[in-house]
């Protein structure tokens, strides 16, 4: 049975990763992750590079299908519905499992375009007033929307780093999705735009279940309740975030997290 | 070995290089400078709209004006659809394997045959086998297939440099694939595109050896009335009037190469103003 879009985003909630592995071609990159994320909390996962946290992070809206090569096996629950599934539709799945990219990628058109987007295109909606309630509403939700509320027709590529961060988080909140994914949203943003971007996401936290990859320690101490360490494709832990960064129960959780790793 | 010492060798390169490019230009400049004192003289209105009198020696060139602007206009919407859909698929939805690298290698080997095996693979097929006869649409039907691997190699080097974070964002907003390309991919990728189709056009217009077996008549006593019958086109009306009649006054000649000249470069000069006019409002 496929489940229409209101349906869907109703039940969605809790993250489910069951024995899950993932190969690109023949690079075993993910390898049997299990791991229970809680509603409206915010999780980050860190490691060092190439640990496969943004892997996984991209794994839980299926962006990874389109890569060429990439097979899984095992199950990602959200709320019980595996999203795996044949019968899961991908692009509503994408719907309520937005996005947010490392390098801000908002699209070559106005501001108030950028954020009408995924309405308009995915047909949510086609009311002029329901978009512009949107559109306001995301922007203030990413707290934009003062700064810009007389340039909403200029192109987006005008704004600074940071505000283009800001932007691309209001165009996925848009679309209302339950859980955001943010793939090291800061780590092309100076340190005063990083912190003015964590104080965005912890006021999220509220309204949305956040999972973040960082492989910036501090902020992941900073921002998150729960903090998940991968190494070589596995998952080594997974706690409150105060007890990873303070009395982490495995060794090189403590070596890594101490610096003593790499 | 002789050593120059660093200034001199320096000018002398400045000179060589320099001397390189005037020689690239310089042809250019002789041509149409000779074309245009020989040629100048016969043009007027009267030369552009009336038809060919006394064996093509007096009057205008009308006809082959029309047919080539209705062979290039038959080419381009028959090609352009067509390549940027091949293009699509090839680069948004074709998995890598052998059978789309070799189709990918093909349509680059494609683009680089002569143009005459085009034509003579025109006649075979459409005239003969077809028995579509010598007629626009055969001329059409050649040319296209001839113009086709071109615009689907622009088309998707346009498609190419639109960045892949666009589709994922796009993506990730839940958008589907098709839509993605609907509104991100080829809204970003037009640019590229109209510059590859008119530089088509451009080419369309000044080939001969495709439409010689195809299309082209020698002379044609009226404008055609379908697209089964023969055309006058420029390039083999030049070919034609400075080869295969005698007495042919030299600057009616020089006037039809005028013509198609100016067509050619005006065209050139639309693709130059698209790429500009667009690259201003690209920013990423």
């Amino acid at each position: 049975m496929l489940l229409n879009y209101v349906d869907f985003g109703k039940l969605m909630s809790k993250i489910e990763v069951k024995s899950f592995d993932l190969y690109y071609t023949n690079f075993h990159a993910l390898k049997d992750i299990n791991i229970n994320i809680v509603d409206r909390r915010i999780t980050t996962i860190i490691g060092p590079s190439g640990c496969g946290k943004s892997t996984l992070l991209r794994s839980i809206n299926r962006i990874n299908d389109i890569t060429e090569g990439v097979h899984t096996s095992g199950e990602i629950n959200i709320y019980g519905k595996n999203i795996y599934d044949n019968k899961i539709n991908v692009d509503i799945l994408r719907r309520n499992v937005g996005m947010v990219f490392q390098r801000p990628n908002p699209f070559p058109i106005s501001i108030y375009e950028n954020v009408a987007f995924g309405l308009r295109v995915n047909r949510i909606s086609s009311n002029r007033s329901i978009i512009s309630e949107t559109v306001e509403r995301s922007l203030k939700a990413v707290l934009l929307w003062d700064n810009i509320k007389d340039k909403l027709h200029k192109s987006a590529l005008t704004l600074t780093l940071e505000e283009q961060q800001r932007l691309c988080i209001a165009r996925v909140i848009a679309v209302a999705p339950h859980i955001i994914l943010l793939d090291e949203p800061c780590s092309s943003l100076d340190p005063v735009a990083i912190q003015k971007i964590e104080e965005l996401i912890i006021q999220l936290k509220d309204r949305y279940t956040i999972i973040i990859v960082t492989h910036n320690m501090q902020q992941a101490a900073r921002v998150s309740d729960d903090t998940a360490f991968m190494l070589f494709g596995k998952l080594i832990e997974f706690d409150k975030t105060e007890k990873i960064f303070t009395n982490p129960s495995k060794k090189e959780t403590e070596d890594y997290v101490s610096g003593r790793f790499w | 070995m002789m050593k120059f010492n660093p200034k001199l060798s320096q000018k002398l390169s400045y000179l060589v290089l320099f001397l390189a490019s005037t020689l690239a230009i310089m042809p250019v400049i002789v041509i149409i400078f000779i074309i245009v004192k020989n040629g100048m003289s016969v043009i007027s209105w009267e030369f552009l709209v009336s038809m060919p009198k006394n064996g093509m020696r007096e009057g205008g060139i009308l006809p082959a004006i029309i047919g080539t602007f209705v062979i290039v206009m038959c080419t381009i919407m028959l090609t352009l659809p067509t390549g940027v859909c091949a293009a699509v698929y090839l680069n948004e939805y074709a998995r890598d394997n052998t059978l789309t690298r070799a189709i990918k290698l093909g349509i680059v080997n494609l683009a680089g045959v002569p143009s005459v095996v085009y034509g003579l693979f025109g006649f075979g097929i459409f005239v003969m086998f077809l028995k579509l006869g010598v007629s626009i649409i055969s001329g059409v039907l050649t040319l296209s297939i001839m113009e086709l691997p071109v615009i689907v190699t622009t088309s998707r080097n346009a498609l190419n440099s639109v960045p892949y974070s666009f589709r994922e964002a796009s993506w990730a907003l839940g958008v589907g694939r098709w839509q993605t390309i609907r509104h991100i991919v080829l809204p970003n990728a037009l640019p590229g595109i109209m510059t590859g189709a008119v530089l088509s056009i451009a080419r369309i217009s000044g080939e001969t050896a495709p439409i010689l077996f195809t299309a082209a008549a020698f002379y044609a006593p009226h404008l055609p009335h379908s697209i089964f019958d023969q055309v006058m086109t420029l390039p083999y009306h030049l070919y034609i009037i400075s080869t295969q009649i005698p007495n042919m006054p030299n600057n009616i000649i020089f006037g039809t190469a005028l013509v198609l000249l100016f067509m050619i470069l005006t065209i050139s000069f639309v693709a130059i103003f698209v790429r500009v006019y667009f690259r201003k409002h690209e920013k990423w």
